[in-house]
């Protein structure tokens, strides 16, 4: 291999793509510099908005007792979040209320995630910090809302102060408690979804720009056929990506319900070891 | 390694963006986007939701009950059949029974009415046979008297012109007479 690098070195060398390269210079004005308008990931935001409401409003605009496949997909979607991620984690008592909530961010992250998968698009929106930050930060307001408006301004003692513990141990654990809760959370809430979307998106330019240098930027038939190997790599990667795309949705959503539930029973997980409460 | 050092001289010569600083304007669109899908969502997709699974449910659990409904009826309406049927059947048997006795009864009756009816044509034939013969007998007696009287006052002369005394003698030899024939019916019998 280092033979092979070092033959072209001198004259071109191989510029990896960087984060740079997943921001995109903005649409409006046409090709300015980053961050002074309307972007890519802006556009995908929006579409995914609009294609979700298409999408649901398709299915559901003619609804009968036996559905048709569109509308069959759209309550089958709509029936995992209510009762896969709304009703198991939140319960039966409290859950109702929540659905269209978790549903929203279910496909909103689900949507935004796969367009990383979509030729053309091809941005996962959410490898941009900017719209995880603002996703968990809509989270964090929510559930502390929730917390406050089941156990009043209490709420913030029961979140940082475990049950059950004796008391000596509680200066170390409370400033503890409220690290892991209220600061650490969001930031692992966002940066989960927004580091495997960015890393994602990374492997994609990566093997992308690598194999077309390998094509055509070299002379040498070793490195087309190595450019070929990479593309072929590339599809098991594009695989594993769009299972992760799948999967940080319903992780994002998962830890959303987690999160409100936690606020409406407002027990801080004791450290210590508790009976498990019996399971209804 | 010289390649790995070149990469990361190169990116060390660019400024690199920092992945976790975000664009401001991006993280007011995706909140503004979700907070629109989310009001599209509370608004529209799940209240479309939440009537269709309940009309389903509905129309699911009346069709239960519907069918429920017509099964029980159909159940009563077939225990009406059956007891008809029954009622039916011991009628047709009942009838059959009857039926039988008239007919035997019928036969019985004809088989008496033809027994009279010969026994009846039997004894006014012998009754007649018997009258018949009477009047034979006795239009005979009288002929073979008088044939025999004239036959013998013929042979004698007119000697025996006395009524008493030739009825007597043609008396006897009738008496002889009947009783050689009765011998001779009686051997005949007996033969």
């Amino acid at each position: 291999m280092l033979p092979l690098v070092l033959s072209y070195l001198p004259t071109q060398g191989y510029v990896p793509p960087t984060i740079d390269d997943a921001h995109l210079p903005d649409m409006i004005p046409w090709m300015a510099e980053y961050g002074t308008g309307f972007g890519k990931q802006m556009l995908m935001i929006i579409l995914s908005v609009i294609l979700i409401w298409a999408l649901f409003g398709i299915a559901m605009r003619k609804p009968s007792l036996v559905p048709g496949r569109l509308q069959w997909i759209a309550e089958s979607g709509y029936a995992f979040v209510r009762n896969g991620i709304g009703r198991d984690i939140l319960g039966e008592k409290h859950f109702r209320q929540w659905v269209p909530l978790l549903f929203a961010t279910f496909f909103f992250v689900l949507f935004n995630n796969l367009f990383g998968a979509i030729p053309i698009l091809q941005l996962p929106s959410f490898s941009h910090a900017g719209a995880a930050y603002a996703i968990a930060i809509i989270m964090y307001i929510i559930w502390i809302g929730v917390g406050l408006r089941h156990h009043g301004i209490k709420y913030f003692k029961l979140a940082v102060v475990p049950e059950g513990v004796p008391s000596w141990i509680l200066p170390l654990l409370v400033p503890l408690e409220i690290i892991s809760n209220f600061i650490v959370r969001p930031l692992t809430h966002s940066l989960r979804l927004m580091a495997t979307m960015l890393a994602g998106h990374m492997i994609v330019m990566l093997a992308g720009s690598g194999a077309e240098y390998l094509i055509t930027q070299t002379d040498s038939i070793l490195n087309a056929g190595l450019g070929i190997g990479v593309i072929i790599g590339s599809v098991a990667l594009y695989f594993l990506e769009l299972l992760i795309m799948v999967l940080q949705a319903f992780v994002f959503t998962l830890l959303t319900a987690l999160y409100i539930q936690g606020a409406i029973a407002a027990q801080a997980e004791p450290i210590m070891d508790k009976p498990m409460p019996v399971a209804a | 390694m010289i390649n790995s050092m070149t990469i990361m001289a190169a990116a060390a010569e660019q400024e690199q963006a920092n992945p976790l600083i975000p664009n401001i304007w991006e993280i007011v669109v995706t909140s503004v986007g979700f907070l629109v899908l989310l009001f599209i969502v509370i608004k529209f997709v799940v209240p479309a939701m939440e009537k269709s699974y309940v009309e389903r449910r509905d129309a699911i659990e009346g069709g239960l009950e519907r069918a429920q409904a017509a099964q029980a009826e159909a159940a009563q309406l077939k225990n009406n059949y059956e007891q008809l049927l029954q009622e039916a059947r011991t009628e047709a048997s009942q009838i059959r029974e009857q039926a039988r006795t008239e007919a035997a009864q019928i036969v019985a009756e004809a088989r008496q009415n033809a027994s009279a009816e010969a026994s009846r044509i039997s004894e006014q034939a012998s009754v007649q046979i018997a009258a018949e013969r009477q009047q034979a007998v006795t239009a005979l007696r009288t002929e073979v008297g008088t044939l025999a009287t004239s036959l013998a006052s013929k042979i004698v002369g007119e000697a025996l012109e006395d009524d008493a005394r030739s009825q007597r003698v043609v008396d006897r030899f009738l008496a002889d007479l009947e009783k050689e024939q009765a011998s001779t019916t009686s051997a005949g019998a007996t033969e």
